[in-house]
């Protein structure tokens, strides 16, 4: 309360002060009252708020303020509620150990709705009217693709936690880095080769149609290809439909592999109408876990995935070979042994993607205080510092396991899993290597000025 | 996939989702003809009886078919007294006057889409089939021994889409039989021809309104429920089987009950046969298009009359 009357007043006496001397110190009856208001204004703040002397003092008191554009409503709503938690958890830590640079963390949180139009609005809003020092943690592509603009033109740091391949790519701009967790174009090439040598070489692709259905048709149908294999059929569906059998007759009947990638509020709905067409005639089946994020595998009419293979970004499940780090996070963030809410066994996380924010949350830390962060004047320095970083090694900041940053690309390299389902558990088979996930450079960001 | 079983599959879907439009366009439909209300929030109506139907289910908590019979017989009501309130608080004020219902009905949309979003949250959520075993689907072919049966891969359906098919069928039975064998059904149509009569022969006429404007909301509330065992029950649902709604209101000829089935039937299976063998942005681009084409050069819908 009383900071806000008192913020005010003081930039009201600077805007004064400017007035005065550009008028060349003559002041006049009304400048003079005006003036005169302010002061009082302010020493009436002042004497009201007994902390003043520490904060007028020094400005870097005030917290660090991370602005979280958060998809709480729309297709992403669920990713959002779990990147809302994790978030949460992460800035409680940060906090408890001290905040950045002496200074607590502040999270503005504010919805884009999964659009995004809304995402650029929002990114505007916190950069302008919140007064944020960055912002941070959007998935789905298009918000990312829709907003990075936005934040380069306001020069605000966007740390997006997105998968998509367009931070690597060179379509965003220096302002936008994606540290903490890999992209499509890395993940699908790591799982080309088991695809092709373990589960068969006819692979047919079912993938939502927008930018980050793209990136898996593109990236791995290449990959595929320079494994030998062959991706026979592309079935696109919009992120929105809502029935899916109608898509399945176009699966060719020499197909080996099942491809799948869904997104949105229908993904149950797709999982289980690709197992009512198949019956119990279906062919290998390989799918990315966002088609069942956030989705329990106990569900009815799921039966049919047990012993297909998914990609996990981070397995849901706890392994026999879990690390002390991932019992810690998800201890933090309020995860159980399932991958579901510690206060609702049905409330089941987003584990493949929400490490991501954890990771960057601890990556920004790392980069204020490598760059001596103070105010949104640093802002260059912040992104120098973070472009600068390259092995990030597995701990309780990085649960997920080791990482390679590319500063030039603003883009994260990491190991990858692939999971089986036994008994309704997914239970991890292979863990590739950060090299598998390499390819070369396609832009360099560093170049670009500020 | 061979062309055969390929159609029979396109055939199954598209009855599938006539199913469920035929009902809540029917709802659509009967309060235009009745009220002469466009209701723009009826697909809410739609979203709030899947809506209801998992809270229901949740709050039984028994047996799949228990939760679902008990969703089935409960949310519908629910649904239907709630618009029932809509009717006396919002459109009789405007006093059914068209162009402000359209604005209030909007309005209504949103309140209802907002606080589904506050309430019940963004998450789409399953309600379990009471029963839902696939069915394979044999077809013929011709060998050397004469006809023969095979069952072609991916030909199938579940026993619980049959039963929507099923249970839409009966409803609109019961409908037919509700607007043209009983008392309530003569009083709606005497209110639908000349609502100044109807009142000056002690008709009631407010609580008409109200009774159609709950029935019209009920129907979507079912279709909303033999919906989300299949789907999943979100606060955005209720957006495109509206859309769809009007197409096969203003295809079938507002108001005329037999039109909306037909109208229904058409939209329904068009939308599965040209999604299945081309694409489903085509079935709704040829839909659209024959809105436009009724409305050119048959304003009243296929089986409207002129004047209503």
């Amino acid at each position: 309360m009383n900071r806000s009357t008192e913020k005010p007043a003081a930039e009201n006496a600077v805007t004064n002060d400017a007035v005065t001397n550009e008028a060349g110190k003559r002041p006049n009856r009304r400048r003079a009252l005006k003036t005169l208001a302010a002061t009082t204004a302010l020493a009436a703040a002042a004497s009201s708020m007994p902390l003043f002397g520490r904060y007028g003092q020094v400005q870097s008191s005030e917290p660090i303020k991370i602005g979280f554009q958060v998809h709480r409503t729309g297709i992403g709503a669920a990713y959002g509620r779990w990147y809302d938690r994790t978030t949460k958890a992460a800035v409680k830590k940060i906090n408890d150990e001290g905040g950045i640079n002496g200074r607590l963390v502040e999270i503005v949180a504010e919805d884009d709705g999964t659009d995004p139009k809304r995402g650029a609005e929002v990114v505007e809003k916190m950069a302008t009217q919140h007064g944020c020092d960055i912002a941070f943690g959007t998935l789905f592509s298009h918000v990312v693709i829709g907003s990075a603009p936005r934040a380069g033109e306001l020069k605000i740091p966007y740390f997006v936690v997105s998968e998509g391949h367009h931070v690597a790519s060179g379509m965003l701009n220096r302002y936008t880095l994606q540290p903490g967790i890999t992209d499509v174009k890395s993940q699908v090439q790591a799982m080309a080769p088991f695809v092709n040598s373990t589960l068969g070489k006819k692979v047919t692709m079912i993938y939502p149609d927008f930018a980050f259905g793209h990136d898996h048709r593109d990236y791995f149908s290449a990959a595929v290809a320079a494994q030998g294999g062959e991706v026979v059929a592309k079935i696109a569906i919009p992120p929105t439909e809502t029935s899916f059998t109608k898509y399945f007759p176009k699966i060719p009947r020499n197909t080996d592999v099942i491809y799948h990638v869904m997104v949105g509020p229908a993904v149950l709905t797709f999982v289980k109408e690709m197992g009512e067409f198949f019956g119990n005639s279906r062919p290998e089946i390989f799918g990315f876990i966002d088609s069942l994020e956030a989705v329990d595998l106990a569900s009815p009419g799921l039966e049919f995935l047990e012993g297909t293979y998914f990609w996990e970004g981070n397995p849901r499940y706890a392994q026999a070979n879990q690390s002390d780090y991932d019992k810690a996070y998800r201890k933090a963030v309020g995860v159980d042994a399932n991958g579901a809410s510690v206060s609702d066994p049905k409330d089941v996380s987003t584990y493949a993607h929400m490490f991501g924010c954890w990771e960057t949350l601890h990556i920004v830390k790392a980069g204020m205080e490598a760059s001596g962060y103070a105010g949104a004047g640093d802002r260059a320095k912040l992104i120098e510092a973070v472009e600068a970083m390259t092995s990030m090694p597995h701990s309780y900041a990085h649960p997920q396991g080791a990482k390679e940053f590319n500063g030039k690309t603003h883009q994260t390299f990491g190991h990858q899993y692939i999971t089986r389902v036994e008994n309704g558990r997914l239970v991890l088979a292979h863990t590739t290597s950060i090299e598998d996930t390499y390819y070369p450079d396609e832009t360099d960001y560093t170049k670009q000025s500020f | 996939m061979e062309l055969g079983p390929y159609l029979i599959l396109g055939l199954l879907e598209g009855l599938v989702t006539a199913a469920v439009l035929s009902l809540m366009a029917l709802g659509l439909s009967l309060v235009f003809g009745v009220m002469r209300v466009v209701n723009v929030a009826h697909g809410e109506f739609f979203m709030v009886g899947a809506v209801l139907a998992w809270i229901i289910a949740n709050a039984v908590d028994s047996h799949p078919a228990v939760n679902f019979l008990a969703a089935l017989l409960l949310a519908p009501p629910a649904t239907a007294l709630l618009a029932a309130i809509a009717d006396r608080l919002v459109l009789k004020r405007v006093a059914y006057d068209p162009e402000r219902t359209i604005v209030a009905t909007i309005g209504l949309l949103y309140i209802i889409q907002q606080v589904t979003l506050m309430t019940y949250g963004p998450d789409a959520r399953p309600v379990e089939a009471p029963f839902n075993h696939r069915l394979s689907i044999p077809f013929v072919e011709w060998s050397e021994s004469g006809m023969a049966l095979y069952w072609p891969w991916g030909l199938g359906t579940t026993s619980y889409k049959l039963a929507v098919i099923g249970a839409a069928v009966l409803l609109l039975g019961a409908i037919w039989l509700l607007m043209t064998r009983t008392r309530i059904g003569l009083v709606m149509r005497a209110t639908q021809l000349d609502s100044e009569m109807a009142s000056a022969f002690a008709i009631p006429v407010d609580r008409v309104y109200a009774a159609v404007f709950g029935l019209g909301a009920g129907l979507a509330a079912l279709a909303g429920v033999l919906i989300v065992p299949i789907q999943q029950a979100h606060y955005l649902m209720g957006h495109d089987p509206l859309l769809l709604s009007f197409i096969v209101v203003i295809i079938g000829g507002l108001g005329s009950l037999p039109g909306t089935v037909v109208a229904a039937l058409l939209i329904g299976i068009s939308d599965g046969m040209i999604s299945v063998f081309f694409t489903p942005t085509l079935a709704k681009i040829i839909a659209t298009l024959g809105v436009a084409f009724v409305l050119i050069f048959r304003p009243q819908g296929l089986f409207g009359r002129k004047g209503l």
